[in-house]
């Protein structure tokens, strides 16, 4: 009997695990085979052929739609955390009133369906100028990274104990001096795991990036693997476009293994607490 | 809400104290200071453009030139002409696209609960590669949801795909089938896709809380000889449960809103089409401003209800908080 049960746990361990890698593995292994070999169906790699790879940066501008990503991910969590560090240390240390109403509002903005703003977004960006730019994406993008930065950090920022802001305010400093000088040093690991999440999310954003921009030159990369064509419009490049799948998910896989547990926690206190 | 009221009392007590007032003003002052500039950019790329949607609603506004539209009251909502309804409410596409959001939001959210709970019991007990583990079951997660829609398409193809090859070697089905094409098999097919992405999610934060449990009662269960189905049951699911039903709300808003999955899974297709995908089909494809808008402003109220209610419910969980 308790033979069965540890067979039984194993063999559930090794199904949850088969499902979790399968796509994964079968995307890379069809990303190394190409022209007919593609459309005969194997478990295991063969031979590795690189020329998926060489046509997605040969046939289309893929290196600049991850140098898009990459700018537009970095702008966002870059102001995500300015803008979240200053607005947590008010919501996380300083009671006043209309904070809960202010926190719960930030709380609300962050569930809003994108879609919800998806029009008078794009007014506001053709009125910048910013139709099929990155900075109209990274405005964009920041309403999704925003409020569940200042959210993360403020929960954070709430559990660092009293003594240490009162000792800083005794000799004087100002609140400015406080944040810079006693918060951003011990906030760093909560700023941390709140920018990769940050980065993940605008990595990952598909229906700004497929509506506000208009070339391919401008495209993130979602919507360039989205909108991947081949020479003929009834069959798609399989090939090509799992090398591009590879190409841009192994950095974010490689980031969330190392930096697993830090992940985990922001979510946990993003969600478990909300 | 509750941490308001409480600190309503403590400035006048504070200033009844003299010295520290001038203090607590300034961090106040402080306060708001810090918080302007986050206010002013979620005003500016939330609060603004969602009361525009909300306005172009009410017009009958296009694509190509938005400047240029009349306010049309609520004929994107409903309107009738020579004794003929039109608008919005009237579209059959938009119910269609509404019971599929609804169906794929209680289905899905459904199945990543009951495997979540599977897997984050597997993740907590302790195993040879438990870390391991722990770290393969975030990789669904972590590919963006445009790929991981890609990856499935190609492995669903009907005639290539390694799926119908599976099942055809074990003899389940007799003819491959066209997964995201065929009306029957379409919303399923996207509801598996979104298993397959979202219950490491669901299973995380299902494990943060069973490790808050502790343990002495799982000792004593263990001594009193109770079946671990019992236990389950019995003490594990009740202590889990204010943290599954957040995740089950977190899950279900994310849900409700779906769109990247199945606009690259199945296109724009009517079997399959969410809400989203319809209000966006609406506003770009047939760039229809007024009634996207109107799909898009009814969108927001259907969340904006789930989430005031969602928020209602927990205000009693913060007023129990001691802090």
């Amino acid at each position: 009997m308790k033979m069965l049960t540890r067979i039984g746990f194993w063999l559930l361990v090794a199904a949850v695990g088969l499902f979790s890698i399968f796509p994964f593995y079968y995307a890379i292994m069809s990303s190394f085979r190409s022209g007919s070999d593609l459309f005969t169906i194997a478990y295991l790699p063969e031979r590795l052929d690189f020329s998926n790879y060489v046509a997605v940066f040969e046939r289309q501008p893929f290196g600049t739609n991850i140098f898009n990503s990459i700018v537009v991910a970095g702008a966002v969590v870059a102001l995500s955390l300015a803008l979240g560090i200053t607005a947590a240390y008010a919501f996380g240390r300083i009671r006043f009133r209309g904070r809960s109403l202010l926190l719960m509002t930030i709380l609300a903005v962050s569930m809003f369906p994108q879609v919800a703003v998806l029009s008078g977004m794009f007014e506001l960006i053709r009125a910048f100028g910013l139709y099929n730019t990155l900075p109209g994406l990274i405005l964009a993008n920041l309403m999704l990274t925003l409020p569940f930065t200042v959210w993360v950090l403020t929960t954070f920022m709430r559990e660092l104990p009293k003594e240490i802001e009162e000792a800083a305010f005794v000799d004087g400093a100002t609140p400015w001096i406080v944040v810079r000088r006693v918060f951003l040093p011990l906030m760093m690991p909560a700023a941390v795991t709140t920018g990769l999440l940050a980065f993940i999310v605008s990595w990952n954003e598909f229906l700004f990036a497929l509506t506000f921009t208009l070339t391919n030159e401008q495209r993130t990369v979602p919507p360039a693997i989205a909108l991947m064509s081949g020479s003929t419009a009834y069959e798609l490049p399989w090939g090509t476009i799992m090398a591009a799948s590879v190409v841009v998910t192994l950095p974010i896989i490689a980031m969330v293994l190392v930096f697993q547990r830090k992940i985990v926690a922001g979510l946990t206190a993003g969600a478990v607490k909300g | 809400m509750s941490s308001a009221v409480a600190s309503a009392p403590s400035p006048a007590r504070e200033t009844a104290q003299g010295g520290r007032s001038s203090l607590t003003r300034s961090r106040i002052r402080a306060a708001w200071i810090f918080i302007a500039p986050t206010l002013i950019v979620l005003a500016l790329i939330a609060g603004w453009p969602l009361a525009r949607t909300i306005w172009f609603s009410f017009t009958d506004a296009s694509l190509n030139n938005l400047a240029d539209y009349e306010f049309i009251g609520f004929e994107n909502y409903v309107a009738n002409y020579d004794g003929e309804w039109f608008g919005l409410l009237t579209d059959p596409d938009w119910w269609h696209s509404v019971w599929n959001t609804v169906w794929f939001t209680a289905v899905s959210v459904s199945i990543e609960t009951v495997l979540g709970i599977i897997v984050a019991l597997i993740l907590n007990a302790s195993f040879p590669g438990r870390g391991i583990m722990r770290a393969v079951i975030l990789i669904p997660w972590a590919i963006p949801t445009v790929v991981s829609a890609k990856m499935w398409n190609w492995m669903l193809h009907d005639q290539f795909g390694v799926i119908n090859d599976m099942l055809l070697r074990l003899g389940l089905i007799a003819a491959p089938i066209t997964w995201t094409a065929n009306p029957d098999t379409a919303l399923w097919t996207v509801v598996m896709v979104d298993v397959w992405k979202t219950t490491p999610f669901m299973a995380l934060l299902i494990l943060a809380a069973l490790q808050m449990l502790p343990g002495d009662i799982y000792e004593a269960a263990k001594v009193d000889g109770v079946h671990p189905v019992k236990v389950f049951f019995r003490v594990t699911l009740p202590l889990i449960k204010p943290a599954l039903i957040v995740a089950v709300i977190f899950r279900a808003l994310d849900a409700l809103r779906v769109f990247d999955l199945i606009y690259v899974l199945t296109a724009n297709s009517r079997d399959t089409a969410s809400m989203s995908v319809y209000a966006r089909q609406q506003l770009v494809d047939f760039q229809e401003v007024g009634l996207g808008s109107a799909a898009s402003t009814l969108i927001f109220l259907i969340i904006a209800l789930l989430i005031v209610i969602t928020m209602a419910a927990g205000r009693v969980r913060l007023s129990g908080d001691p802090r």
